[in-house]
């Protein structure tokens, strides 16, 4: 309904009124940049888990925007994947772990706020710094986009550079890829991942009558005390009888 | 179309880049409407069928074919009721970032060859990406509302949709290896030709993985027989118990549009996309240079294609939802965690296999089409590699390229 009376208008804009030619580039730019912003300081204000984690989505979904912008459109499905869906885990956990009364609250003490704001802020201030001293990231870089593809980048990680000049054109040499920096990471990964189903896995307490049987069967074994494994049925007729008396009163 | 625009109408480049945008919005927009409308009738007529009923019959005629428009204007006109102790902001938000997560994977999504909204080179990995963010929408809802049931439901589905992103991404990965490319029209354009072309009958791998994906896909849009996030014999509607109204029909269309998603990506990966069974066009003489009115007369032929198969997809899973009892929540994580990752694992590495066994085919006279060149990378240094150029927003850019 929106974009349908927005169609109707915008040519009606434009017959009537002068209006200058939009870079929708810079507008897109500015509003993802400034949607980013305002949802990271959300994420910083808000008192309630949720919300909290709500505007982290919005906040990592508007960096992605960013780099769909740029042109890297694998980094910014890459960032939707793993950082917005990431956060969907670190949710449900931090619902699961926190919530004690129906919507979870976190009010940290004045001192907290002021040392988390001394820290930001420093932070912020050195990041500014070297940032604003990069000086070709004074100058918009509004070149010639031309999006490379994911597959040099997959195959670049198989060992192989299809990509620029140093594709080994001249010498008849393979460039190397990343193939041992992306196995490091794998193999790493699956230690982590097995690490993970280790830690987390259900673990096999002794039940005390697990440790009977096992003392029991310890006992046979031992075939000194075979008395001990009949021994340990008469509560069991006893509750029976009396079951069975209790019936036939 | 924005080329057109700026060629032959001579609108501003801004200008045409906005009407352009806001046409595609439009039409997605659209589709997930009225295709939700469609599908809501369908699947009252199908319910109705497979338990000896008749279903809606009076509504507009003899089929009940304006059920879903009389059920939507009792929604609109339906009171949305809030619970008192609900978080107000995050109750109303929600129906609306799971539209939206629906909403945003269509632009990725190739109708035909051009009907795209955005034709991004990573698009199957876009897609898959995006619609794993529909389930935030529903764990806001299931929190939000304060409610057991709800926090139950929003749970379920938190653990089960996290699950089956596993194998779901293993079985989309088998036909990205195939056509050697993430972009979805690449992969569908590799199975262009006869039937025999197709992803699904590529080899005996690729058909077993179909399955998988399609059992994967029905639990991740949460439809039954894996709707436990409202399995209304539990929890009473699980996650959408608190809502009513329109914010009711949100979650809906969203379901409908991630179902209709689903099954278009089942079609462009495995099934050919727009291809038909019979390439009627290339028999027909058309090529790429036949001319304008032509090659957008098999546009139309290729959407009508993609349009039938994602909505047969559909159609089976209404088939199957109304068929199968529901699993319980343990049963649906050993579906997914000892059924399908293995099984989806071991296919990949059987069609890995196939693939450098019998690079051609299995039978000679059904060769697939020339070279299978996957975007020019084999060719050595120096080849005829060249990259997609994909045109940004800004105008200049768009400019260039063309």
């Amino acid at each position: 309904m929106i974009s349908l009376s927005g169609m109707l208008m915008t040519p009606v804009l434009a017959a009537g009124l002068p209006v200058a030619a939009i870079n929708w580039h810079s507008v897109l730019f500015l509003l993802f940049a400034s949607l980013a912003s305002i949802f990271a300081v959300g994420v910083v204000l808000a008192d309630n888990v949720v919300r909290m984690a709500l505007y982290l989505v919005f906040s990592l979904a508007a960096t992605a925007g960013l780099f769909f912008l740029a042109g890297a459109e694998f980094i910014g499905a890459m960032q939707l994947m793993i950082y917005v869906g990431g956060t969907l885990v670190l949710l449900v956990v931090g619902v699961m772990l926190t919530a004690q009364a129906p919507f979870v609250s976190i009010k940290p003490s004045a001192a907290d706020r002021a040392l988390a704001g001394l820290a930001g802020s420093s932070l912020l201030v050195v990041l500014l710094a070297a940032a604003l001293s990069v000086d070709s990231w004074q100058r918009p870089g509004l070149g010639e986009v031309t999006a490379p593809t994911a597959t040099p980048l997959g195959m670049a990680l198989l060992g192989m550079r299809v990509d620029g000049p140093a594709a080994g054109a001249a010498t008849g040499a393979v460039a190397n890829g990343y193939l041992l920096p992306f196995e490091i990471v794998s193999i790493h990964l699956l230690v982590v991942l097995v690490g993970a189903a280790y830690l987390a896995r259900a673990k096999r307490r002794r039940t005390p009558r697990s440790i009977d049987a096992a003392a029991s069967a310890v006992s046979v074994v031992e075939g000194s005390e075979r008395v001990e494994l009949p021994a340990a049925r008469p509560p069991r007729s006893g509750s029976a009888s009396a079951l069975v008396s209790g019936g036939s009163k | 179309m924005a080329a057109f625009l700026i060629n032959s109408v001579e609108l501003p480049e801004w200008l045409a880049w906005t009407i352009t945008a806001l046409v595609a919005a439009a039409l997605i927009l659209n589709v997930i409407a009225g295709g939700a409308l469609a599908f809501i009738w369908a699947e009252r007529k199908i319910a109705a069928r497979i338990q000896d009923r008749l279903g809606p019959t009076r509504t507009g005629g003899r089929f009940g074919w304006l059920q879903s428009l009389a059920d939507g204007i009792k929604l609109l006109a339906k009171e949305d009721l809030m619970p008192d102790g609900a978080d107000g902001m995050l109750f109303r938000i929600a129906p609306y970032v799971s539209f939206c997560a629906s909403f945003c994977a269509f632009i990725a999504l190739p109708f035909a060859f051009d009907f795209v909204g955005q034709r991004l080179n990573v698009g199957v990995f876009f897609v898959i990406a995006v619609l794993g963010l529909e389930v935030f929408g529903v764990i806001l809802a299931g929190y939000a509302s304060a409610s057991k049931w709800s926090l139950f439901g929003a749970m379920r589905e938190a653990a089960q949709v996290v699950s089956y992103e596993v194998p779901l991404g293993m079985c989309v990965v088998v036909p990205v290896m195939l056509a050697g490319s993430m972009d979805l029209v690449t992969i569908a354009e590799k199975q262009a030709g006869w039937l025999t072309n197709w992803y699904l009958f590529h080899d005996p791998f690729t058909f077993v993985i179909f399955w998988v994906y399609v059992t994967c896909a029905v639990a991740s849009v949460n439809r039954a027989p894996f709707d436990l996030a409202e399995a209304e014999s539990e929890l009473v509607a699980g996650f959408h118990t608190e809502y009513s109204g329109l914010r009711w029909s949100f979650f809906f269309m969203a379901e409908y549009a991630s179902m209709f998603l689903v099954s278009a990506l089942a079609a462009i990966l495995f099934m050919g996309g727009w291809n038909g069974p019979v390439p009627l066009a290339a028999l027909a003489g058309f090529s790429e240079g036949t001319g304008d009115t032509a090659h957008y007369l098999v546009r139309v032929v290729g959407l009508a294609n993609l349009l039938t198969k994602a909505t047969l997809g559909v159609l089976f899973m209404m088939w199957i939802r109304w068929t199968l009892p529901r699993l319980r929540i343990d049963q649906v994580m050993t579906t997914c965690l000892k059924y399908c990752t293995p099984i989806a694992a071991a296919m990949f590495a059987g069609a890995m296999l196939w693939q450098l066994a019998f690079p051609g085919g299995l039978i000679p006279g059904l060769a697939r089409p020339a070279g299978e060149i996957r975007e020019g990378w084999l060719e050595g240094p120096g080849g005829q590699s060249a990259p997609v150029v994909v045109p940004s927003v800004d105008g200049t850019v768009a400019k260039a390229v063309r």
